[in-house]
């Protein structure tokens, strides 16, 4: 059974169909790319599956459990952890604070002990602290722990943002343009540091990218969106030669 | 651990000093009625200002209705004191906690739809339910309508206020951070990304803003008994806004901070009453000049502990290395 279901997944905005009849399906441990020129509905799929918006139709099921109608929160805490597009980190706290605030959902002490500092709240922060920076050793960020998230250089504030989204132990990770704005030296480090991830935990990952080379080089599996519909399905191999992609990324006549 | 440990012991007995310091002084009549009815006042501006700044600085939701929450704890606490029968020293403990619980489930039936806003929409509610509430208090027989509210017991003395002040700034400043904080400052930075790394916002958002209206509730019940009667007039707008200006003045975000301007803008208008009408052209002016040459406030996010300036005195007077980097 598939980690991360969708049947027959939509959205309509107002008269738009920004995304219709998407099957899509995650295995466990696979790495999955979701390509298609600007517009596609890329991102629109990850604010389903992260419930930001409702589905119009359809279903998704995680580990086979229907998780429609939950909200954004829940989600994260039941295993499907994202990033965005365009960096949000909570910019003026620390690095370490930024990983803390996600692992929140998997501590217990309750507000007065904080208040009163009992030894649970002792216990549980110490041992948070130490799990966070274990994570942020894992992406070469321990020595800027205590600066604060806006002061990293971009590519660390990337990196950041995974770190983050995996502080929250997910099953599947959501990559939105992780590239974005890089440079090729910082694309190659960070599919290095996506191989990583995938090789250290146990985790699924969907990623949107408009690099080819980026995509081809990591992911097992590619879907192709274009005006809300999936136009081709398959390995990279498969994708490059396939015509359909072709026309809709060089804007080329159909045959 | 242990270094925390004595920064802790030392905080406790500077505050602790301070305290006694002022009880010997009061107690041998150096500070006389009046400056006692000062320093009560500080207190009682300090639980507003630093319970305003978490929802303001921490949570980030600008809320104009603050003096509405004080008000509520105020006349809840009052009326508990004087219809009680019991004894005014066991009623007022209880008439404290009645103005707490009364201002945090006014705070929570406020916060269920203000909570859904943000910015100026928040705002705008939050100043209108400071307004609903005054006049609320002005049209009811049991809170004595605009004649107000007479006769209250004056039990609020400068140790009470001393000691909840001091309760409210340590409960807020632990909360900031613990785990329940980090959640509250996050919603601040970015909820969109709060939520997706898994915090319950709405949740939190209401942790704070029902503790802050607790604490203004604490905050009116001491007034309640300090100055012994009530009218609805003193909780309007304008006092709200004094209570932002404080927060805003001192660092968004600095618990220290709004200790700091409190003290001052308690202090100053009583040092300026020849100048009384322009008091609030002088408070322009001040946030005017703050939000251009330095938009953080005094101390922007910056906090010290009384036991740091022990440290940085010792280090001066007595070279000694200071060694260890603020908690």
């Amino acid at each position: 059974m598939a980690l991360l279901e969708t049947r027959d997944l939509g959205i309509t905005f107002g008269g738009l169909q920004a995304l219709q009849h998407l099957d899509l399906s995650l295995e466990p441990r696979e790495i999955v790319g979701l390509i298609g020129p600007n517009g596609a509905g890329k991102t629109t799929v990850f604010n389903l599956l992260t419930s930001v918006y409702p589905p119009t139709t359809g279903s998704i099921t995680l580990d086979g459990v229907s998780i429609v109608g939950k909200k954004t929160y829940q989600i994260t805490q039941l295993g499907i952890a994202r990033t965005f597009q365009n960096i949000r980190l909570f910019k003026d706290i620390s690095v370490i604070d930024n990983v803390k605030i996600a692992m929140n959902a998997q501590m217990r002490y309750p507000t007065l002990a904080g208040i009163l500092r009992l030894p649970s709240y002792r216990r549980e922060e110490q041992e948070v602290h130490s799990r966070a920076m274990e994570l942020l050793g894992i992406f070469s960020l321990e020595e800027f722990a205590q600066s604060k998230a806006k002061n990293l250089p971009y590519g660390k504030q990337r990196k950041l943002e995974m770190a983050r989204a995996l502080a929250a132990n997910p099953k599947v990770l959501l990559l939105d343009e992780p590239a974005a704005g890089m440079n090729p030296t910082e694309t190659q480090e960070l599919m290095e540091t996506i191989s990583l991830i995938h090789r250290t935990f146990d985790i699924a990952i969907l990623l949107i990218e408009h690099d080819m080379s980026f995509v081809m080089g990591i992911c097992q599996r590619l879907v192709v969106l274009d005006y809300g519909k999936v136009i081709a399905r398959g390995t990279p191999e498969e994708i490059q030669k396939n015509p359909a992609v072709i026309a809709a990324y060089l804007g080329g006549d159909e045959e | 651990m242990k270094k925390k440990l004595i920064s802790y012991a030392v905080n406790l007995l500077l505050t602790a000093g301070i305290y006694t310091v002022f009880a010997l002084l009061i107690q041998g009549g150096v500070i006389n009625r009046y400056y006692e009815g000062l320093l009560i006042n500080i207190g009682i501006n300090i639980i507003l200002a630093v319970s305003l700044n978490l929802v303001t600085g921490f949570l980030g939701q600008l809320v104009l209705g603050h003096a509405g929450f004080m008000s509520v704890g105020a006349y809840a606490a009052a009326l508990v004191t004087l219809n009680s029968g019991l004894p005014e020293a066991a009623a007022f403990p209880l008439a404290l906690l009645a103005g707490m619980l009364a201002a945090a489930i006014v705070g929570f039936l406020i916060g269920i739809p203000a909570l859904r806003m943000k910015g100026d929409y928040l705002a705008i509610i939050t100043l209108g339910f400071g307004e609903i509430i005054r006049v609320i208090v002005l049209a009811l027989d049991f809170t004595g309508g605009a004649r107000g509210l007479r006769g209250i017991p004056s039990l609020a003395d400068f140790t009470w206020v001393y000691v909840l002040m001091a309760v409210t700034v340590y409960v807020i400043f632990t909360l900031i951070r613990s785990r329940q904080g980090r959640a509250i400052i996050s919603i601040r930075e970015d909820e969109i990304a709060a939520e997706a790394a898994g915090i319950h916002t709405t949740y939190y958002k209401m942790l704070a803003f029902v503790l802050a209206a607790a604490l203004a509730g604490l905050a009116g019940g001491l007034y309640a008994h300090h100055i012994g009667i009530l009218t609805p007039a003193k909780f309007d707008f304008n006092y709200s806004v004094e209570i932002l200006i404080m927060v805003v003045l001192g660092g968004m975000g600095s618990i220290t901070g709004s200790v700091v301007a409190a003290i001052i803008l308690t202090i100053l208008p009583e040092a300026l009453r020849s100048f009384a009408d322009y008091r609030m052209v002088l408070y322009s002016v001040v946030l005017i000049i703050m939000m251009l040459f330095k938009p953080s406030g005094l101390l922007g996010e910056f906090e010290f502990s009384l036991a740091s300036i022990g440290r940085k005195l010792r280090a001066r007077f007595f070279g000694g290395a200071v060694s260890r980097k603020e908690d």
